[in-house]
């Protein structure tokens, strides 16, 4: 199994490099993640992480496209509420690129 | 005065791509972990006896299915089929023309099952099987889409995905097998969809979705799961709650049955209409996962089963659901819960029936009514998935799953527009994600082998504004929203026929 080292601890990733362990997921652990993403990780990005975060803990997989839209739009305003918005914040894709950051298993299928 | 003499109008030529030799070779997607591939009852890893066992899965495969023996002998290298693959198309690399690729496994069958092959292997290009061609199996078969378009210029007949099932289901059965379909699957008997989307999580997103549009129409428009007594089960991709343009459909569909007044559900347990058994070529796994379909439909004691817009479920609902589950005509009479669902159903309907046939069906009789106006802002085509256009039908017409969702479609919006005629209906291009292959690591594979679709689209665009174009497969609208960026068109120009439908569709006073 592939791994990834941050602050001299290393962690497990499977072969695209999404954390294999939950529990492993921490600050530095994203920021790492989102620099080999090339994300520049600002307050808009986190509110997306903690969000996805909460949702995963809740139901155990990552919320659909639009109950992340709607989540995102009664928090920081409609204009904000929409896939265009978070594919500015997560240009692959907010559902794999956003669940990679926050340590969140990749959602498969034909998605 | 003489007629006005005048050139003919420039053809379109045909491009044959020249040959880039090796170009794909190495290419190799995710292999599936043991996990993975055990909880499939494949082995975890690739075996030590692989050759032995390889050759005895072949022998079995052909003694099973006379068509595979059939195909494998038949074909005589004329080459009509080697231009017409998506993937040689944006490749360019000879292994991809559909002939040279089934050689791939046809020179190893030659080697260990023809006379000639037995004596002389070199004079009738027969191989063994070593490492290296294991592994040249797994990379080509893992670019092909199994869409068939090469069968349809086949003088013989040859369907060549059978060809790629068999050497996907030979390469499971030695622990070879692919990471991104055989973990879907275990999803599927885990899980109950593709998605892995547990009960609570669809419960919760289709509570979302009615709040929305009732925001949207002031309607009450409902999204019921697990409803016993309603009349239509309807069977959907998992992707159809979870991703967008796909979800617009979905609203499509509800609308139809709210319009209608044609009481539905969907089924936590059957949440899924994909079935990636036909994928991997076993019919164990295709079986399997089509009988949680036939669980939910006895629990919930429904009339009718439609189907959503899912290219191969539909393959798989028309083609095989009769014998394997007992939906529709031809169930095995020694098999009680066949014969059971065979009785509910009310046979007064196509079981099962496509969501297209059921639109069409309503809206001719004029149950539904749609303002094409809606949708005013597109110029739309269409784009014949593989599976619906070449391996199913619609409607009691030959052709009818070409004019179906086309007829819909001319409902639902004013502008509609056809692209070139060699890359539609029977000769549709793939998508360039079927099979299977709509996965990030085959991600360069997906953008080369969507070139031809590409390029036809770009020429309705230019002479005829196109700006929309519908598909009724989950796996097209993903891989056209990922793939339009890199061809310079706009992800947001691929949705759904219902997506339209959703549009156009009169609610409350009709």
């Amino acid at each position: 199994m592939p791994q990834i080292e941050v602050n001299g601890k290393s962690y497990e990733t499977d072969e695209e490099g999404y954390l294999v362990n939950l529990a492993d997921w921490n600050m530095d652990v994203a920021n790492y993640i989102a620099k080999t993403e090339n994300l520049n990780m600002t307050e808009q990005h986190w509110e997306v992480i903690d969000f996805l975060r909460k949702y995963y803990d809740e139901f155990q997989i990552a919320p659909a496209v639009r109950v992340l839209t709607k989540a995102i739009g009664k928090k920081l305003g409609p204009e904000k509420g929409n896939s265009q918005y978070l594919y500015e914040l997560f240009p692959y894709g907010p559902g794999k690129q956003a669940c990679k950051v926050a340590g969140l298993p990749k959602p498969t299928g034909c998605i | 005065m003489a007629a006005e003499i005048t050139a003919p109008p420039y053809r379109v030529i045909p491009i044959i791509p020249s040959i880039k030799p090796g170009a794909m070779e190495g290419l190799k997607p995710f292999v599936a972990s043991d996990k993975i591939q055990e909880a499939l009852g494949f082995p975890g890893e690739l075996v030590e006896d692989w050759e032995e066992r390889a050759i005895a899965k072949m022998g079995e495969l052909l003694k099973k299915y006379r068509s595979l023996k059939v195909y494998l002998d038949a074909c005589v290298h004329c080459g009509a089929c080697s231009d017409k693959c998506h993937y040689f198309i944006g490749t360019q690399d000879p292994k991809n023309m559909p002939v040279a690729r089934q050689d791939l496994l046809r020179s190893v069958y030659r080697r260990y099952f023809t006379i000639p092959g037995k004596l002389f292997p070199k004079l009738v290009g027969a191989r063994d099987l070593t490492r290296e061609v294991l592994d040249e199996w797994y990379s080509y078969y893992h670019q092909c889409s199994e869409c068939r378009r090469c069968s349809v210029f086949c003088p013989y007949g040859i369907d060549t995905a059978e060809v790629t099932m068999a050497a996907r289901e030979i390469l499971d059965s030695v622990g070879y097998g692919q990471k991104y379909a055989n973990e879907i699957i275990g999803k599927v008997h885990k899980i109950g969809n593709n998605l892995g989307l547990p009960g609570p999580a669809l419960t919760d997103t289709l509570e979302g979705l009615e709040e929305d549009v009732k925001e949207d129409t002031g309607i009450d428009i409902r999204f019921p799961l697990d409803v016993k007594g309603a009349e239509v089960l309807l069977i959907t991709p998992s992707a159809d709650f979870f991703a967008e343009p796909h979800i617009d459909s979905l609203v499509g569909y509800a609308k139809v049955f709210h319009a209608a007044g044609i009481s539905w559900t969907l089924s936590s347990k059957a949440s899924e209409g994909g079935n990636f058994g036909l994928f991997i070529g076993s019919y164990d796994q295709l079986r399997q996962i089509a009988l949680r379909i036939r669980e939910a439909a006895l629990e919930l004691g429904v009339k009718r089963i439609v189907v959503g817009e899912c290219g191969h479920a539909w393959r798989v609902a028309y083609s095989f659901w009769n014998t394997l589950t007992g939906i529709g005509d031809g169930a095995d009479p020694n098999d009680r819960f066949a014969i059971q669902l065979q009785k509910q159903l009310d046979q007064r309907y196509k079981q099962p029936s496509h969501i297209c046939e059921v639109t069409w069906d309503l809206i001719q009789k004029q149950a539904i009514t749609l303002d094409p106006e809606a949708n005013d802002h597109y110029v739309v085509t269409f784009h014949d998935s593989c599976n619906v256009a070449r391996a199913s039908r619609m409607g009691d017409m030959p052709g009818g799953q070409f004019e179906i969702p086309r007829n819909i479609i001319r409902a639902a919006a004013n502008k509609f527009v056809d692209m070139n005629e060699a890359t539609i209906m029977e000769k549709t291009f793939c998508c360039g994600g079927g099979g299977g292959l709509l996965t990030d690591d085959l991600m360069d594979l997906r953008v080369k082998g969507a070139l031809p679709r590409m390029e036809a689209l770009k020429e309705v665009v230019e002479k005829d504004g196109v700006n929309f174009m519908a598909a009724i497969c989950a796996i097209c609208k993903t891989q056209f929203t990922k793939v339009l960026p890199y061809y310079g068109f706009n992800m947001r120009m691929i949705g759904g026929v219902h997506q339209l439908v959703s549009n156009a569709i009169r609610l409350g006073d009709k």
